[in-house]
């Protein structure tokens, strides 16, 4: 099981270690360190490094490396789920996980990790269960604490730890009882050179916030449920329900906490909400390129493409452009070739464009790679695959909660070829 | 992080002002210096002790009256040690803060216990009685706490302490402190493994899989498998379907990371037949919608895992393929790393059943900042389903890779491109066209590639796409690596009647012979002969110089070795030269990299482990490899397919019955080594092999007869055996002489009669088949047999099946010296080649003749077996009565007059337990394996049978047999010479009951 964590920030120090076995010196980075030597870039490196006598399972999030040590056959997922788990669990608590935070928090953060695992078995991993436990930190806690004398460590046995329902606590109370989902679809796809699309997926998610009282249990239907072939549930939902009527039946957890993720396959046809038209030319023997791409709506059901960012990586021949957007800012940077443009809203009666020339390298022949056009906007209320939500009922409880659905499609890693 | 620091800064302030200092802020200003990024820092800066004055200021406060103090100072003691600091000569101060009734405070200081208890055993001593205390405190939540603790100080005076408190949590009435006392058990074991089975807390520990909280459940579950991993063989987690039910129960209710435990559990369980492996898939396939991804490649290992056994006729097998593909492809939103592992698991399971993913493509094409390790793997697997159907679609992929920047994914790329005009024939012409375009690039790199990938599509499609040759030879100045310069020239020598200008192509290669490497010298050396035997005229200056130079300044042996064949055949037969040189090449496969079939079905037990990440059996890499039991696919039982599956039938074989394949060294295998083509012995007429292949084939046909037809007469004779008539007979063994035991099912009774009956005529017993050589270490090829004696001639029964991808061919077979010189009485005549996934049978004749040499144990036999691979070693242990012999029966005063004269210590005493045989039963029984019954005698009530054996080389053995009625027998034996092994006894036994 899992053995050992280290903490290491992007300069290679390892800030932070802890250890559920025996202990495991700190010289077992070394491998990790060659290994993010080899690797060009933070992300390339590898997720398994093995070394003589262990495993060295990492992941890289907001620019610290996590790695696990581990000795014997261990599931990998295990290791990389429960290392998302950790940073999952810092966000939760500290709002923002970083080096700065982690350090200055380093009792708490000890604390929590080790109530999440025991002797490498995972002991406690629901933040729910987690807060009851080890309370997070705040102003107004700490200066109670110290006058009152009392601790940030609860003393009660966390409710939710044995019971049938280990997701939610018994004795929750509200006075505004409330319940909001979001439906959040992410759109994945790589468009070829001509316009037509090569793949396109949606990775979709149903995102809840339940502030009820006591324990309601809900159901949540679809109009189309149809569409919902390939997903994930929170462990709360019941799996025999949505076999047999497709309906989401479940004991919500306290708070924030995810419902379900789906994905719509390739072979559904997605509907792309954007197109992109480009005209990139670099000419050979001359020291001037042309540029100029321009962004507009497509099957978007009448709603606004917002929050629009176009961002491309150059070739390395480029060492500059001059370009004038019709609207929105834009930087290219000479060093890293990175050209990104922040449109903000399309509107349909006027395009937004960019357009102007690059000036490359005299006496290179053509760079043999076309940029690939980044892309991201927003879509508020229309999930792009065309779920919507039926109804949400309550039973088990007596009053009328607030309900509430939001929709929204959002750009996930999409990629036009030029 | 502004307002985390102000806290921290706030917690400190007002925790100092009693002793009016200013504190000095240490762990703050220490987190700051200390872990400024940028410097790099070696690991003696975090274990230099700190300031003298900060130590003895944080011992007063640790000692202070006041609990926030305290608190506070064991707070910042902590913290120092997260960062490495050495705080270690606190310890009593800090031990000393233990008995306090803040929770926090109390965990602090256990979190410094576990860090340091093992650095000072003795002062660890003072907190066991605090832990002792806690293990019986009212609130669940410090009792668990206790008991967790205590399991995390490995310090072994502790440890004793433990077990009283530990079997009490063990029964504890809260299901919280039960699932953690479970895993201390664990840790106590990891530390002192006999201590945890002396104390009985497995067997508790096994009790608590059927616990009623499936947390408890859970947690066992996963405590017992981190101790079976050290204990290979210990049969701790013994699976019933009674257990198995359990399991799956405690399966819906418990936590993400219980499931993986229990379903990692569940793979390793063999269910009894299709319909149990059925039922358990069907409660196993809701797991492939959890959200934890972990969770879902556990699944689907089970799932692939009991798939094997079910029909694939069956309704439910398709819908469960269908079933596979969502969650796999749903793994590959997940984040980079988690893709990672997928991908590779994946890679296993499109080599196992394509049918799974085979129209997911889309979903594996590469995204430009996809991080380079995903890319990778999404390049293979999208070679794996390349199909006629989707080759386009691909290809127009491929060539936007072999575009991209990072080089290694563009060489990757090309080669890809190359893979599929090799797979999809249809597409051949295409991937050409589409290779030609990136030539046309000329970025270095691409160029190289495309001309290692389009000789292997010369290769595979020869005399279609000669037309190319021409751009290709464009670029020969550009190639700088060796294995394109090679490719190029295997090209142009291949060509070379097609190339006007070959020979100066070639020539100009010459000049730098000697810098070139091995596989370039090799290549052009062989492109030269190539040459010369097709333009005779023009090239033999060419010749002469590149045999000159391979031959004379080279000290690369394989090369002049090759030089000096090439020269050998040109110049004493031009004709044959040609011949050889330029014989028709063999096809090329269609892919190159796919995995050994066995291994695969290894590995697919495997998926979701490091061994499924670096496609390796455990064994191969895993620490401490003790005894890992090789995991195999079940057998499928769906009746349908019994007889179509000699690649599922042997797997179910039980791995305890491997033999020990011989390590190579040792000076006992010189000899082994020079393993010889010929025949190694002359030995006995080969009459003797044709009248034992006769008899197999006669009781074979025998046999077919006997299960056929129910009303023959043979039947009777049989005795109605369920065990023959049955189930029994797996397809490949099912060869087998009639009087040999059957399959270890029953009926040995009725077995008896038979070999009474046939008496004379038959040979002696005949143990089953067991696995001697495993395909996993020998290259593919595997190897099962026994040993057998009739009329007079001993045999080996050899059953060799081929599970690689290739070709056998070329076997040979040779003894070790041994104990009594058993030798091979005939070559290995295996005719025609074996190919992949065909098993052949074999008879091999032995003798004695061959030379001596004692082995321990006596009836040690080392076997090398060779083929066109490579020399396989692997030792068995021989049934000795297969050297009793025809004229082992002693006359009666011969017998007395010996009897009497063996010294004592010549004489040994056994006793045979539960044999259920009469007197005459036994006499006539072991008389059918060469054991005689010389005389036999009923004293008081007791028959006492006097036996005589000889050996092939002459010794005799005599015995005593005491045989109470209704009872076990004991037997009183005595030999003639000196040495008496322990395998007499063995052999005894076993004859006598045919208890196999």
């Amino acid at each position: 099981m899992i053995h050992s964590l280290f903490l290491i920030n992007s300069s290679g120090d390892i800030f932070l270690e802890k250890h559920w076995k025996s202990v495991v010196s700190r010289s077992v980075c070394d491998y990790f360190f060659e290994a993010q030597e080899r690797a060009t870039e933070a992300e390339n490196v590898p997720p398994v490094i093995p070394t003589p006598h262990h495993y060295l399972l990492n992941v890289y999030r907001h620019k610290i490396f996590f790695v696990a040590v581990i000795q014997t056959e261990v599931p990998p997922l295990f290791v990389i789920e429960f290392l998302h788990r950790v940073v999952d669990t810092f966000q939760d608590y500290f709002g923002v996980c970083s080096e700065v935070v982690i350090k200055d928090n380093v009792v708490v953060v000890y604390e929590v990790l080790e109530e999440m695992l025991d002797n490498g078995f995972p002991l406690a991993t629901e933040s729910n269960i987690l807060k009851e436990l080890i309370k997070p930190p705040t102003i107004l806690r700490t200066v109670v604490n110290t006058i009152t004398g009392s601790t940030n460590v609860g003393d009660q046995l966390p409710t939710g730890q044995l019971s049938v329902v280990p997701w939610r606590r018994t004795g929750v109370k509200y006075t505004n009882n409330e319940a909001y989902f979001d439906v959040i679809e992410e759109i994945d796809a790589i468009i070829d050179k001509s316009g037509s699309t090569i793949t396109a997926e949606i990775q979709g998610v149903i995102d809840a916030c339940v502030k009820l009282t006591g324990m309601p249990d809900l159901t949540l239907s679809f109009m189309n449920p149809r569409l919902l072939d390939d997903v994930s549930f929170h462990p709360c939902v019941r799996f025999k329900r949505w076999e047999s009527e497709r309906i989401l039946s479940f004991i919500p957890p306290d708070g924030n906490f995810r419902l379900l993720s789906y994905h719509v396959s390739a072979q559904n046809l997605v509907a792309i909400p954007v197109y992109v038209k480009h005209n990139i030319s670099f000419r050979d023997s001359s020291s001037l390129g042309r540029f100029e791409i321009t962004v507009g709506p497509k099957q978007t059901m009448g709603k606004t493409v917002e929050g629009v960012m176009v961002t491309s990586q150059m070739p390395k021949g480029v060492l500059n452009m001059s370009l004038t957007p019709s609207q929105g800012m834009h930087t290219f940077d000479p060093v890293t070739k990175l050209l990104s443009w922040d449109v903000g809203k399309i509107n349909p009666q006027k395009l937004p464009s960019l357009k102007g020339t690059m000036s490359l390298q005299a006496g290179t022949s053509k760079p043999d790679e076309n940029p690939t056009i980044n892309l991201q906007f927003k879509i508020q209320q229309l999930a792009i695959s065309g779920l919507k939500v039926n109804r949400l009922d309550m039973y088990g409880e007596k009053y009328k909660p607030f309900k509430g659905i939001k929709y929204m499609t959002k750009a996930g890693k999409f990629q036009v070829r030029t | 992080m502004y307002i985390g620091k102000f806290w921290l800064l706030l917690a400190l302030r007002l925790a100092s002002p009693a002793l009016g200092n200013p504190l000095d802020l240490d762990i703050v200003k220490h987190l700051e210096t200390h872990c400024k990024p940028g410097a790099k820092m070696t690991d003696s800066k975090y274990f230099t002790t700190t300031k003298k004055g900060e130590i003895f200021e944080l011992k007063a406060e640790l000692n202070s009256d006041k609990k926030e103090k305290k608190k506070e100072a064991v707070k910042k003691v902590i913290a120092s040690m997260t960062v490495g600091k050495d705080v270690s000569a606190l310890f009593p101060d800090v031990v000393n803060c233990m008995q306090t009734d803040n929770l926090e405070l109390k965990k602090l200081v256990y979190l410094y216990l576990m860090n340091y208890a093992k650095s000072q055993p003795d002062m660890a001593i003072m907190a066991v009685n605090t832990f002792v205390k806690d293990c019986e405190d009212p609130n669940p939540l410090i009792r668990a706490l206790a008991v967790r603790t205590m399991g995390c100080i490995r310090v072994d005076k502790i440890t004793e302490y433990l077990c009283e408190p530990l079997r009490k949590c063990l029964k504890d009435e809260d299901p919280y402190v039960r699932k953690t006392a479970a895993v201390c058990v664990a840790k106590l074991h990891d530390i002192n493994a006999q201590l945890v089975e002396d104390q009985g807390f497995l067997d508790t520990l096994k009790d608590l899989i059927s616990d009623s909280n499936p947390m408890v459940v859970a947690n066992a579950v996963a405590a017992l498998s981190e101790i079976a991993e050290s204990h290979p063989s210990s049969n701790l987690l013994d699976l019933n379907p009674q257990s198995i039910n359990k399991l799956l129960t405690a399966l819906n209710e418990c936590t993400e990371w219980g499931q993986i435990f229990i379903l990692d559990c569940l793979a390793n369980y063999m269910p009894k037949d299709d319909r149990e492996a059925q039922s358990i898939c069907e409660r196993v396939t809701p797991r492939l919608s959890h959200a934890n991804s972990a969770v879902v490649l556990s699944a689907v290992k089970v799932l692939m895992k009991f798939m094997e056994m079910l029909s694939k006729d069956l309704d439910y097998y398709g819908t469960l393929l269908k079933k596979l593909a969502p969650p796999l492809v749903t793994l590959l939103s997940a984040e980079p790393e988690l893709q990672y592992v997928a991908l590779r698991n994946i890679n296993l399971i499109v080599q196992k059943r394509p049918e799974i993913l085979k129209h997911e493509m889309k979903v594996f094409f590469v995204k430009y900042n996809d991080p380079i390790y995903v890319k990778l793997e999404k390049l293979d697997i999208m070679i794996r389903l390349a199909s006629q159907a989707n080759i386009a679609q691909v290809l127009a992929e491929l060539k936007e890779y072999a575009t991209e920047v990072d080089v290694d994914f563009v060489r990757k790329a090309v080669r890809a491109i190359g893979r599929c005009a090799i797979k999809v024939e249809q597409s051949a012409e295409r991937c050409v066209s589409t290779l030609l375009d990136l030539i046309q690039t000329k970025v270095n790199y691409v160029v190289q590639e495309a001309i290692v990938v389009i000789k292997d599509i010369f290769r595979k499609y020869p005399n279609k796409y000669e037309s190319v040759i021409a751009t290709l030879c464009e670029n020969l100045d550009s190639l700088d690596e060796p294995e394109a310069r090679a490719a190029m020239i295997w090209i142009v020598g291949e060509y070379a009647e097609r190339i006007d200008n070959a020979d100066e192509l070639l020539e100009s290669f010459l000049e730098g012979f000697h810098d070139e490497s091995t596989q370039v010298q090799l290549q052009l050396l062989t492109a030269i002969v190539k040459l010369f035997l097709k333009k005779p005229t023009e090239t033999q200056e060419l010749v002469q110089q590149v045999l000159s130079l391979a031959t004379q300044d080279s000290d690369n042996p394989d090369l002049r070795d090759r030089g000096y064949i090439y020269w050998r055949l040109l110049s004493t037969d031009p004709v044959a030269a040609k011949e050889v040189v330029l014989a028709e090449k063999p096809l090329i496969s269609e892919e190159t990299d796919l995995i050994e079939p066995t291994l695969l079905d290894e590995l697919i037990c495997y998926i979701g482990t490091l061994a499924s990440v670096y496609h390796k059996p455990p064994s191969a890499f895993v620490e401490g490899s003790r005894g890992i039991v090789h995991k195999s696919l079940p057998p499928r039982t769906g009746s349908s397919e019994s007889a179509e599956s000699p690649d599922a039938a042997p797997s179910g074989a039980p791995p305890s019955e491997q033999p020990a394949v011989i390590p190579t060294q040792g000076d006992l295998l010189g000899d082994l080594l020079n393993l010889d083509l010929g025949p190694p012995v002359s030995g006995p007429p080969v009459a003797t092999s044709s009248v034992q292949m006769g008899a197999v084939d006669l009781l074979g046909g025998g046999l077919d007869s006997l299960m056929g037809d129910e009303s023959e007469g043979l039947r009777s004779d049989v005795g109605g055996s369920p065990a023959i008539g049955g189930t029994g007979f797996t397809a490949p063994s099912a060869v087998m002489p009639a009087n040999l035991g059957p399959p270890p099912s029953g009926g040995l009774g009725d077995l008896f009669d038979l070999a009474g009956g046939v008496g004379t005529l038959s040979g002696s017993h005949v143990a089953p088949k067991t696995v001697w050589l495993p395909a996993m270490k020998a290259k593919g090829l595997e190897i099962s047999g026994t040993f057998s004696r009739q009329v007079g001639a001993i045999s080996m029964d050899l059953l060799l099946t081929n599970k690689a991808l290739q070709v056998m061919s070329d076997f040979a077979i040779q003894f070790n010296r041994n104990s009594f010189g058993l030798a091979p009485a005939a070559p290995l005549q295996i005719h025609a080649p074996l190919a992949p996934n065909q098993t052949v049978e074999i008879s091999l004749p032995l003798n004695t003749v061959g030379s001596v040499m004692k082995m321990d144990p006596l009836n040690n036999l080392q076997v090398a077996v060779k083929n066109n691979i490579d020399v396989f070693y692997f030792s068995t242990l021989y049934p000795l009565h297969i050297l009793f012999v025809e004229d082992g029966k002693m006359e009666r005063q011969m017998f007395l007059a010996t009897w009497k004269d063996i010294p004592n210590e010549n004489e040994a005493q056994f006793q045979i337990k539960d044999c259920p045989l009469s007197a005459d039963a036994v006499s006539s029984k072991l008389q059918g394996s060469n054991i005689f019954t010389v005389a036999k005698r009923n004293v008081e009530g007791q028959d006492m049978l006097y036996q005589s054996l000889k050996l092939t080389n002459g010794i005799w053995v005599l015995a005593e047999l005491r045989i109470q009625p209704g009872s076990p027998s004991f037997t009183d034996l005595e030999v003639s010479r000196l040495y008496f092994p322990p395998p007499f006894f063995r052999c005894i036994q076993l004859l006598s009951s045919f208890h196999p």
